[in-house]
């Protein structure tokens, strides 16, 4: 098949595996038989799919691995092998290699690369071992197990030791992809095929053939005496719409025969023959079919299952077997999870590139309709003015709608974390507890990518020099239990992302002892709280005494920090001795579009983020009490502080009579601060375009967009801006004063 | 400067190939660009200021809707800015830093002409008495009498050097 399929199938594989994730995790918090029953359920089926797919693309090593890890958990679903944690990690490690095979399939690789070889090899070691137990328990419990299916003895049972598959593929099998000869194929992978006849009696006059139409059909007789129809069943899963698949097992009854002619297409007298010509039937069994027609038809009808057979759960409340409410409960439980799964499969995969380039489109139908704006209002044409507000309105629901589509939850990437808390605390012997909040909380697709792997550090780093062990917080009376919170939420146009634990916190004065020795402060220098925590973002900065397995993989907090910041993004680190640590990561909500709010300083226009601004203004005595140099103002009561972006910008003071200050108050991560400007020009929506390479390094301007006049603009980095402004308050205010 | 002379002498050796380069003046002198690097010409005009950058960097300009550098290219080399005149031009240039293509332009007083020049015709760069980096300068070449100062655009250009901006805005806020 084509690589388009293959990637389609590497696709749902991965989502297949991360259910498989899922189902794992939840497996371990719950000690419930009943959940566990269910996860087990849950398990099998995501395998079994991942294997059928698999086959039909013909990935063998796939199919076969995949194979041993349903054969064991078949064996838990029957309750011949009880689960334990062993066992979840076993399946976790197995889950971890099947997105390697995947990968190496999507790759191209027929061959596995020795790593592989050998990771698979190890697994299906292990995991034999456990099938071995298993059988060996099943012999000692059970006795040998009997197949409900084929049962030899059975009356009127055919003499053929078959399998009978009989297929008849759909017209439009050909243009959904399916290739007729691979199901062929994997259907070899479960047993032999003794006999294939080709029913070639769809096929139209030559004047009516559509070559892109399928009329294929087979008669397919396989020997296979390990299967079981369910097995059979799920090859043709991927076709079961759009064709005819009918299975019977070996020694089926007579009468199933006939009710399977009685549906095919072709004449009863034809198929007999074609039955006989495999084997499937004998001369006296096909006789037997097919005098017995006129009965059939009606023992066809009455045999229709579903309506007559009482529901399950109907029985055992008739028999006061169980309570009501336990049954409604497992109902709702079940369609809770179906609506769920259809909430899933609502969904459109669409290339993010093209998302991408819908993006920038829009991005460039703002600056247009900006300057159409522009132009409209020089005109002074009131239906023209008019039109374009609606206009202008519209471009902003498709702005916003269109950014909506790259919003994801970050729910995901918490997720992910479960599982390194759980494998690393074991490594390390602590006992440790995830908690994760606001894990609906939407951003930027593209930002949640790039935050993972900072999180990631951020969390090991709890766990690893955050929380400590059992005895130690036994002796500090701290329940032996860590936490690790892990929250998410919007805050003024940012996205807050929270890393907590209940850990020993951070020691100042280890950090700034260590620091003293790299050299990075001098011995006596004055710091705040604040600015000793951010030496540990510094680069080579360590304080864990003994180097663990886990400090040095991976990224350093610089790097962490260096990521965030390339987000334009912040850290902050807060920290109380004995207590623990709190890392709160401040991101903005999109790199794409926002809204901004446009000011003048000099000759040129400056955004600030709208979500950031607080309140506009005037800049007069009565708010600078009096003194005309300080650079704070008393505000409400409040202290203020504020700075001329004109000194900050260079730009020249503004004297002349009509001249008026204003100051714009922003609000950023609970400090307020004010940047006076010379004009205030209202709000624009802002289209980012960033700035590159030469100025990476000019912090106080975060990107730059385009005006509708065509006139570039600068948007400043508040949360920067804010800190050199409260920092410059600092400097005045303290009397020694000399941090420089 | 060892560099440079023999490279020069290893594309002389190699072939007689010549290759076309953009001539433009700047503070009186002439100058030469190899053209393969060269994106567009435009006038010079609506350039945005950067607040706390060096005066080597003009600006930036809206160039077709993305946001493209403007090097001052006389301060950068004489370390003074030549008046503007209209004939003052910039010259938009693709440099490559870290496999990724950056555009940047730089201003220059007047853009003269295409011209081919022969490897041959390339000296290397003399050691003294240039009153420019000797590292910005690919070679010399004689045209019509007169010298041309053929630029290393990699080094005149250099990003390291130029993202240095933001650090020297934080020495002087």
């Amino acid at each position: 098949m084509s690589d388009e399929n293959l990637q389609i199938f590497a696709e749902e594989a991965e989502d297949l595996l991360a259910v498989a994730e899922q189902a794992l995790l939840h497996l371990d918090d719950l000690d419930n038989p009943a959940e566990t029953e269910d996860g087990v359920g849950d398990l099998f089926r995501t395998f079994h799919t991942i294997k059928g797919a698999a086959g039909l693309f013909g990935l063998d090593p796939i199919v076969n691995f995949t194979h041993i890890v349903e054969s064991v958990l078949g064996n838990i679903r029957e309750g011949t092998l009880a689960m334990d944690q062993n066992l979840v990690s076993l399946f976790l490690l197995s889950r971890d290699h099947l997105e390697n095979l995947v990968g190496a399939a999507l790759a191209g690789v027929e061959q596995l690369d020795d790593d592989l070889e050998k990771v698979d090899s190890d697994l299906v070691g292990k995991l034999n071992d456990y099938l071995g137990k298993s059988a060996a328990q099943e012999q000692e419990s059970n006795g040998p197990a009997t197949s409900s299916e084929a049962d030899p003895d059975a009356p009127e049972g055919v003499a053929s030791t078959n399998w009978h598959v009989s297929l008849r593929y759909g017209p439009n099998a050909l243009q959904n992809g399916m290739d007729p000869a691979s199901f062929i194929g994997y259907l070899n992978t479960l047993g032999e095929i003794e006999h294939l006849t080709l029913i070639d009696d769809a096929i139209p006059p030559w004047t009516e053939f559509d070559p892109e139409n399928c009329y294929l059909g087979f008669e397919i007789e396989v020997n296979a005496p390990d299967t079981t129809k369910e097995a059979l069943e799920e090859v043709f899963e991927f076709v079961m719409d759009d064709c005819k698949v009918a299975i019977l097992p070996p020694h089926s009854h007579i009468e199933a025969y006939k009710k399977m002619i009685a549906e095919l297409p072709e004449t009863d007298m034809r198929i007999g023959d074609i039955l006989l010509a495999c084997g499937a039937l004998t001369d006296r069994e096909k006789d037997d079919v097919l005098n017995a027609q006129d009965r059939l038809a009606d023992e066809a009808i009455a045999g229709g299952e579903d309506e007559s057979v009482p529901q399950l759960g109907s029985i055992a409340v008739g028999k006061q077997v169980v309570q009501q409410e336990v049954v409604d409960a497992a109902i709702k439980k079940q369609s809770d999870l179906k609506s769920q799964r259809e909430n899933a499969m609502q969904t459109v995969r669409v290339n993010s590139r093209k998302l991408e380039s819908l993006v920038n489109l829009v991005g460039e139908l703002v600056i247009g309709s900006a300057n159409a704006e522009l132009n409209a209002r020089r005109l002074a044409d009131a239906n023209l003015n008019e039109a374009m507000e609606n206009l202008l309105r519209l471009v902003e629901e498709v702005r916003d709608t269109t950014l909506g589509l790259r919003m994801v939850q970050i729910g995901e990437t918490f997720s992910r974390f479960k599982r390194v808390v759980r494998e690393v605390s074991r490594d390390l012997g602590k006992d440790i507890d995830l908690r994760i909040s606001g894990a609906e909380t939407e951003l930027d697709k593209t930002l949640v990518e790039k935050i993972g792997d900072p999180l990631m550090h951020l969390v090991r780093n709890a766990i690893d020099h955050g929380i400590e062990s059992p005895q130690v917080r036994r002796d500090a009376g701290k329940p032996a239990t860590g936490t690790v919170f892990l929250e998410a939420f919007h805050d003024s146009g940012s996205i807050v992302i929270r890393i907590r634990d209940d850990g020993g916190g951070l020691s100042k004065d280890k950090i700034l002892n260590k620091a003293i020795e790299k050299g990075l402060v001098q011995a006596g220098q004055q710091l705040t709280e604040q600015e000793i925590y951010r030496l540990i973002l510094e680069a080579g900065f360590s304080t864990a005494d003994s180097v663990s397995n886990l400090s040095g993989r991976g990224v350093g907090m610089d790097v962490v920090r260096r990521n965030i910041e390339t987000l334009r993004g912040q850290v902050e680190i807060a920290s109380e001795e004995g207590k623990g640590s709190t890392v709160t990561i401040r991101l903005p909500l999109t790199l794409a579009i926002i809204d901004g709010f446009q000011v003048r300083v000099g000759d040129t226009q400056y955004i600030i983020p709208l979500d950031m601004v607080d309140e506009c203004l005037e800049l007069n005595d009565a708010l600078r009490s009096g003194d005309s140099d300080a650079n704070y103002v008393n505000l409400r009561g409040e202290i203020l502080p504020f700075m001329r972006l004109s000194d900050m910008f260079d730009a020249e003071r503004e004297t002349h009579d009509k001249h008026r200050d204003h100051i714009v108050v922003v609000k950023c991560a609970g400090k307020r601060a004010g940047f006076v400007v010379d004009e205030l020009l209202g709000e624009h929506q802002t289209v980012i375009r960033p700035l590159g390479k030469v100025f990476q390094n000019l912090r106080e301007i975060s990107g730059s967009t385009i005006l509708g006049s065509g006139e570039v603009a600068m948007i400043i980095d508040i949360p920067e801006m804010v800190n050199k402004v409260i920092a410059s308050g600092q400097l005045d205010f303290s009397p020694s004063g000399a941090v420089h | 400067m060892q560099n440079i002379g023999t490279s020069a002498e290893v594309e002389q050796s190699s072939s007689e190939a010549s290759e076309q380069y953009l001539t433009f003046m700047l503070g009186g002198k002439d100058y030469g660009l190899e053209i393969l690097n060269i994106k567009e010409i435009i006038e010079y005009g609506d350039v945005t200021e950067m607040p706390m950058t060096p005066d080597f960097i003009s600006g930036v300009i809206n160039l077709r809707g993305s946001v493209v550098p403007v090097i001052d290219l006389s301060n950068r080399f004489i370390g003074h800015s030549v008046e503007r005149t209209k004939r003052t031009s910039i010259i938009i240039l693709e440099v490559t830093n870290d496999d990724l293509k950056i555009e940047i332009g730089v201003t220059v007083d007047m853009v003269i002409e295409v011209l081919d020049i022969q490897a041959s015709e390339i000296e290397p760069a003399p050691s003294l008495g240039n009153h420019i980096q000797t590292d910005f300068i690919n070679g010399m070449a004689k045209v019509d009498g007169k010298f041309l100062i053929l630029l290393d655009i990699e080094n005149v250009l250099s990003i390291d050097e130029l993202s240095m901006v933001g650090s020297i805005g934080d020495n002087t806020g």
